[in-house]
């Protein structure tokens, strides 16, 4: 069975709270679930939404329709009426007055006091789920800490209070059958996946600014620094934030920096500055709807083009777009090992969307990265050449102050042992060294994903976090006996046409599934191997694309 | 033993008679009588004739973006907190491009030493106004006079409790190499703001104009007065103030870490059984 549960409130009602314990509570009981996190902006200000959408099976994609909606005040309930599947039920305060079969009214104030109110509405959301009761205590526990035992004491009241009163109503057939001997999985967002992969991958220094949707990596990663030996800093602006991460990274700490398309922008000329001294560095964007300010809390996949872009001159880069929560964590690592092998800006694009969406994860290993190869004395030399001309492009790295080889680096157009020159045949050579990089940079892209025939009815090319979506669609459809593939890259640069010209020119019908109104990807795809995918499937209204979304499009 | 010859000799792409001869000069001085290596100092520059100075000597060096050596700087010192780094600029690197940065610095303490060439001019870009032009200084991009009041870096450093104000001028020095390693012994963040004659395009404050003007402060002078180095701070104009201004002892901004106690980040292995036990919080 799959369920898409909906809380809707005003801000400060506890809904995230709510949202995230209910959330443990049903992986730790076995289940799958995908997260949407969103603010409804067509409504006056403060309605937020925490959907979790949950399986007894695998679940890849979130939910537009809602079965079960929790209505923690009156708007949530008019806001969410069309969204309303056949089998649903609204769980609300019985003061709200409506009737009818689907509303299950709670006494809430008869169970708890108004502060434990969303506790009361855990317990009564769990029970007709199924969910064990000291499971659910042990998962509010978690989520307060015990240190406050008459806190806990009153949580456990509430939820027990809630627990029986749902007990005594008629079975709303919302329960969900059990997982026996559940695996024990972690509950992750994208931006705590990529926080993560980045320390497991040695990252020892993080700046930023702060900026929706891509700040909780920076607090996540504060929130580990002492332990790890990490150093996060608010910078003064996005500009500080990236000199910053380049200032440390050429001192030899791991550095990465997070933000949205706004900070990014400020970010542009240090992006180029880590090209030419040949610096290692991660740039996280997590996109958000734009130009300018945009649609601060809502989704997009609008910067494609732009972090392609981005940065005066020429020089290798590589972009990686996550589609779920495991990919961030890895792809985060692959950033980061692959700037510190080729000494230079490498891209993470994801979105609120996937920033946001918590999910069942496997744990994941966290095995070693390989040791980087900076810092180490080189055996011989007389006087250090940081950017000794080599044939792969990449000039072995020493750090300042680790050995007592003098390292030099220059924004400027420099000399083998890094000081400024106008020497025209210099710069030459120098250009060229940089660009052999981008070859070894080719021959390591992840080719993109293809699931399904090759000679299918339609092929959906898609990128980042729609992957699920996308997957999700073609299945269902399948299940329907239509012949559909995908093409889902998780990593959007550079292309190599020779993984997957073949899917494309096989396929009967393509159509490139995009968050975005240009259909970027299509025409990344068309300027490099000149296939014009001319059908699009595109969404630009600030959220995410869902399955129920690529149909309806499909039938249009 | 560190020596004068350690730190190289190196053609300039400098005008002749240009201020930043003296202070290269003074710079040298000042990390010899410290005795720090080469190896050991990490120079951060920006962009400007001033921002060149790193490369005319032996050291690490990161000359990067106009306006933006502060931030690098941070960054650097914060990875290795054994390096002495020193951030050296002009007046427009500093003060105007990356006045930003000269805030958030002052207020971090961090332990980099900043010797700002300050000639009132910009002369890479071949003389338009600096931040610290005077108001009615003309020049071809400002052909009715400099509209706008010029800045006061050592004003403005006092006025935030910078922990370590100095000036100095081109044409002292040895005061001026004594300014600058008792920056660089500073824990802390040291501003030095160096007046710095530029031959080319500042016919106005010369050489002359300031050796007539520039005066040490008298020995009986105490920088740790923050009411009288206020009022030392705001004096420019017959008479300008050389020497350490103003001085404190806060806590340096890498002593706020914990993790910076004993060693430095370069070089650390991730502790694999810490993680995983960060790993388990998630479950």
């Amino acid at each position: 069975m799959i369920l898409n549960i909906l809380i809707g409130g005003e801000a400060g009602q506890g809904l995230v709270t709510l949202g995230q314990i209910l959330a443990k509570g049903l992986v730790r009981s076995g289940y799958s679930i995908v997260v949407t996190q969103g603010y409804q902006s067509r409504i006056r200000g403060g309605h937020n939404t925490f959907a979790i959408r949950v399986s007894t099976g695998e679940v890849i994609a979130p939910q537009e329709s809602v079965d079960f909606l929790v209505a923690l005040d009156k708007d949530t309930i008019n806001l969410h009426r069309t969204d309303l599947s056949p089998k649903h039920l609204i769980v609300c305060d019985e003061g709200f007055g409506t009737d009818g079969d689907s509303f299950l009214k709670v006494p809430f104030k008869e169970l708890a006091q108004e502060r434990f109110s969303n506790i009361v509405a855990l317990g009564v959301v769990a029970s007709l789920l199924g969910l064990n009761e000291a499971l659910m205590a042990r998962t509010v526990d978690d989520f307060f800490g015990k240190k406050d035992e008459r806190l806990a004491a009153e949580n456990h009241r509430a939820l027990a209070a809630a627990t029986r009163w749902a007990g005594t109503r008629p079975t709303s057939g919302h329960k969900l059958a059990a997982v026996s001997d559940p695996p024990q999985r972690f509950m992750m967002n994208g931006n705590e996946a990529i926080a993560l992969g980045a320390v497991s991958a040695g990252l020892r220094f993080h700046s930023f600014y702060p900026m929706t949707p891509s700040t909780s990596i920076g607090l996540t990663l504060a929130g580990h620094a002492k332990t790890m030996g990490l150093i996060v800093e608010q910078a003064e602006d996005e500009i500080a934030a990236i000199n910053m991460a380049i200032g440390a990274s050429f001192a030899g700490a791991s550095s990465m920096v997070a933000t949205s398309g706004g900070g990014f922008a400020l970010m542009g000329e240090g992006v180029s500055l880590a090209a030419m001294t040949e610096t290692p560095v991660v740039v996280v964007v997590a996109q958000r709807p734009a130009p300018a300010t945009g649609l601060p809390t809502r989704t997009e996949q609008g910067d494609l083009e732009f972090v392609l872009h981005s940065g005066h001159g020429e020089f290798p880069r590589a972009i990686f777009a996550p589609g779920t929560i495991e990919e961030c964590f890895h792809l985060t690592r692959s950033a980061l090992e692959l700037a510190e092998r080729y000494q230079g800006p490498m891209f993470l694009l994801t979105d609120q969307f996937l920033a946001d969406s918590y999910r069942a994860v496997m744990p994941f290993e966290v095995e070693k990265l390989s040791p980087a190869s900076a810092g180490t004395e080189l055996a011989g030399v007389k006087a250090y050449k940081r950017f000794a001309i080599t044939e792969s492009g990449i000039s072995p790295r020493l750090l300042p102050g680790v050995t007592k080889q003098l390292v030099v680096a220059d924004s400027d157009e420099h000399t083998e042992d890094g000081h400024i020159t106008e020497d025209l045949s210099v710069r030459r050579q120098m250009v060229e060294k940089r660009l052999r990089k981008g070859e070894g940079i080719q021959a390591e892209v992840i080719p993109p994903d293809m699931e399904g025939e090759t000679n299918a009815d339609l092929l959906m090319v898609s990128w980042g976090s729609s992957k699920g979506s996308v997957k999700e669609a073609a299945r269902v459809m399948n299940s329907q006996g239509e012949k559909i593939a995908t093409l889902h890259f998780s990593q959007v640069w550079p292309l190599v046409p020779g993984q997957f010209m073949s899917h494309l020119e096989s396929a009967r019908h393509v159509v490139c599934v995009e968050g975005n109104a240009f259909g970027q990807l299509a025409r990344l795809i068309r300027r490099e191997t000149g296939f014009h995918i001319k059908k699009k499937i595109l969404r630009y209204d600030g959220l995410p694309i869902t399955p129920e979304y690529i149909f309806r499009e499909l039938s249009h | 033993m560190v020596t004068i010859d350690d730190y190289g000799n190196y053609e300039t792409a400098w005008c002749p008679g240009c201020g930043n001869f003296s202070i290269l000069k003074a710079v040298k001085q000042a990390l010899v009588a410290s005795q720090v290596k080469p190896h050991e100092v990490l120079f951060v520059s920006g962009i400007g004739q001033a921002a060149k100075a790193p490369h005319y000597l032996n050291a690490n060096v990161f000359n990067g973006l106009h306006g933006r050596s502060l931030p690098v700087a941070t960054g650097a010192k914060l990875a290795n907190q054994k390096l002495t780094v020193i951030v050296e600029s002009g007046d427009g690197c500093n003060y105007g491009e990356g006045g930003n940065h000269f805030l958030a610095a002052i207020r971090r303490n961090i332990d980099v030493t900043l010797l700002v060439h300050n000639n009132q001019v910009y002369g890479l870009t071949k003389g338009q106004a600096s931040p610290t032009s005077a108001e009615g200084f003309v020049t071809k991009a400002q052909p009715q006079g400099v509209p706008s009041a010029p800045f006061n870096p050592i004003e403005v450093a006092v006025a935030m409790r910078a922990s370590f104000v100095a000036r100095g001028f081109a044409g002292f020095i040895d005061e001026l190499s004594e300014l600058i390693q008792q920056g660089i012994a500073h824990r802390g963040f040291a501003l030095i703001d160096v007046l710095q004659p530029c031959v080319s395009f500042n016919k106005v404050n010369t050489f002359a104009w300031y050796k007539e003007r520039c005066e040490a402060l008298p020995s009986t002078y105490d920088p740790t007065d923050w009411e009288a180095a206020m009022k030392v701070a705001c004096k420019w104009g017959d008479k300008i103030p050389i020497g350490i201004i103003y001085r404190n002892a806060r806590i340096p901004f890498e002593g706020h870490f914990p993790v910076l106690r004993k060693e430095p980040l370069v070089g650390r292995d991730v502790d694999q059984v810490m993680l995983k036990r960060i790993m388990e919080g998630y479950k």
